[in-house]
């Protein structure tokens, strides 16, 4: 070995010592890329936007005028056009929830107890492929599918880009909703029925209060997705507008960064509400 | 579960609805990339082959593909170098903040790709123009890795989890110091978990379009950009299509990938 490869050596041994023996350096320096990266980088910068959105832009010049004003979540709360497209769409994303759980819950169902053990594995795949799908596509589909001319043919709108939504979200409420029911033992449902419920009262008695932790986590995929999304409603809803939209023009052909982030602040506040309330079903725990 | 034959018989057919309804728009992009008609009549008046030759020899779609792939490989690379060492932290050491850290990674996905977008665009703008370096296939990849690190993280502090300390410690025991006892113990039992992870993480950056349309600037076109610029166009219709539909076949890799990844887990 050369004085300069052993000398390599033992300065790696040495170090690796100093490692062994100081826990903190080690867990410091694993953390330190991450932290930057997330920590002070994407933190910083949805700081930086926060504050932005207490900033107004100069009508005339386009510049931004960096002083402390309350005046975008002023005509955020009292410009009757932002509360309706608000309204409009929480309703959307409520709408695309109610259709993905009424069409998740019995497929699920299904799968976890009615499907062989062995179809299962199956089953599953099948559900997941189409996540891998390219999101673009799927929306695509429907565009064809809706057009005038096309499969169903019902033409664009708000109906459309409720239906488009809830089929691009619909596995990320089924595959929750299936690990749920999969672990319910069916001898619980087999002693309810043992001790003379019906289906009926099972399922109301039974399956739904111990799959509800369940359904709320996917219920979380399926309304945050559907709040913050524009590019659905640009491909299947004609005219109409959604919270995604006011954002994005304020940006681009309104050049208002200040406006477009107190827009976007609204899908960030309704879905912290939204996971504050369901915190206590132990939903979180589900995702 | 006793449930009479009717009932099962009613279950089974909402299974197979269930299914027809997540298949069948696919099967509709699959077969409109054959159909002859320009507009996609239905039903197609007749088979053809032209619209995927067609696609075959764009230019803008090849670089929009060629783009995509480098940005995927880039933010790919980046997240499993930061989701295995917050992992790492997170799961090997106790320490003050513990929970904020696995927050911290989660809060990319959680929010709005707009919100991420528009607070990224407003960050490059105003810390990297001022040192020349503008919008382009460097903020994408930075972009796109920023919401990859959650997959890589979650499957490596997965596997972690399962696996322990011990063999690690045997190793020390042995004598192999903190580098070697990572590059013939820790590395190996995480393969399949950086791989999972990887390929989730590729797949998420491949198929994103809000971040990228917020980092990309003007120049880059990565292939979802491509595909929404064109999806206007009535006269790029049949190409977009047979995007689409190439697409929709090659998203059965990654399934066979981890249908295989997942048996070798099995076997050990």
């Amino acid at each position: 070995m050369s004085a300069q490869a052993a000398e390599a050596a033992g300065f790696r041994r040495g170090l690796a010592a100093f490692l062994h023996r100081r826990p903190w350096v080690r867990l410091s320096l694993l953390l330190s890329a991450p932290l930057l990266w997330l920590g002070v980088a994407y933190l910083g910068a949805l700081a930086a936007l926060f504050v932005t959105a207490f900033w107004t832009t100069d009508t005339f010049t386009g510049e931004l005028v960096r002083t402390f004003t309350w005046a975008n979540f002023r005509d955020l709360l009292t410009g009757e056009v932002y509360r309706t497209i608000t309204l409009r769409s929480v309703g959307v994303a409520l709408a695309v929830t109610v259709i993905d759980l009424a069409i998740a819950f019995p497929v699920a169902f299904a799968m976890a107890k009615v499907a062989s053990p062995r179809s299962r594995r199956w089953l599953v795949i099948a559900v997941l492929t189409p996540l891998w799908a390219s999101y673009l596509v799927k929306a695509y589909a429907w565009r064809v599918m809706l057009s005038s001319g096309g499969l169903l043919g019902w033409g664009f709108g708000l109906t459309a880009t409720v239906l488009t939504l809830a089929y691009l979200w619909l596995p990320y409420m089924i595959l929750p909703i299936y690990a749920g029911l999969e672990r319910l033992p069916d001898s619980l449902l087999e002693a309810a029925g043992d001790l003379g419920a019906r289906a009926g009262r099972v399922f109301r008695t039974v399956v739904w209060p111990l799959a509800f932790p369940a359904v709320i986590a996917g219920s979380i995929f399926t309304f945050s997705l559907s709040l913050g999304d524009y590019i659905a409603v640009k491909i299947v809803g004609g005219k109409s507008q959604l919270i995604g939209n006011v954002v994005y023009d304020n940006i681009g052909a309104a050049n208002n960064l200040p406006f477009a982030a107190a827009v976007a602040t609204v899908p960030v506040v309704i879905m912290l509400v939204y996971l504050a309330a369901v915190r206590r079903t132990g939903a979180l725990e589900n995702l | 579960m006793n449930l009479s034959r009717p009932a099962r018989l009613l279950f089974r057919l909402v299974l197979a609805a269930g299914l027809a309804v997540i298949y069948v728009p696919l099967l509709v992009v699959l077969l409109n990339s054959v159909n002859a008609d320009r507009t996609f009549g239905w039903p197609p008046s007749g088979l053809t082959l032209r619209w995927w030759a067609a696609a075959w020899d764009s230019a803008g779609l090849r670089d929009a593909l060629w783009t995509s792939v480098q940005a995927g490989l880039g933010a790919t690379a980046v997240a499993l170098v930061l989701g295995t060492m917050a992992a790492f932290a997170v799961q090997r050491y106790r320490f003050f903040g513990r929970d904020t850290v696995s927050l911290l990674i989660i809060l990319p996905i959680a929010l709005p790709g707009i919100v991420t977008g528009i607070a990224l665009n407003n960050a490059f703008r105003a810390v990297l123009e001022p040192f020349g370096v503008g919008l382009g296939l460097f903020t994408v990849i930075v972009g796109h890795a920023t919401f990859c690190v959650v997959t890589v993280y979650n499957n490596v502090l997965a596997r972690l989890r399962r696996t322990g300390t011990r063999l690690e410690e045997a190793s020390a025991d042995l004598g192999a110091d903190t580098f070697t006892t990572f590059r013939l113990v820790t590395f190996p039992m995480m393969r399949s978990a950086l791989l999972a992870g990887g390929l989730l993480a590729f797949a998420l950056s491949f198929d994103e379009i809000i971040v990228t349309t917020f980092t990309a600037g003007a120049g880059v076109r990565t292939l979802p950009i491509w595909i929404f610029e064109n999806l206007f166009r009535p006269n790029q219709a049949p190409v977009v299509n047979v995007v689409a539909a190439a697409l929709i076949l090659a998203s059965v890799v990654p399934i066979y990938l981890a249908q295989r990844l997942s048996g070798e887990v099995g076997t050990h």
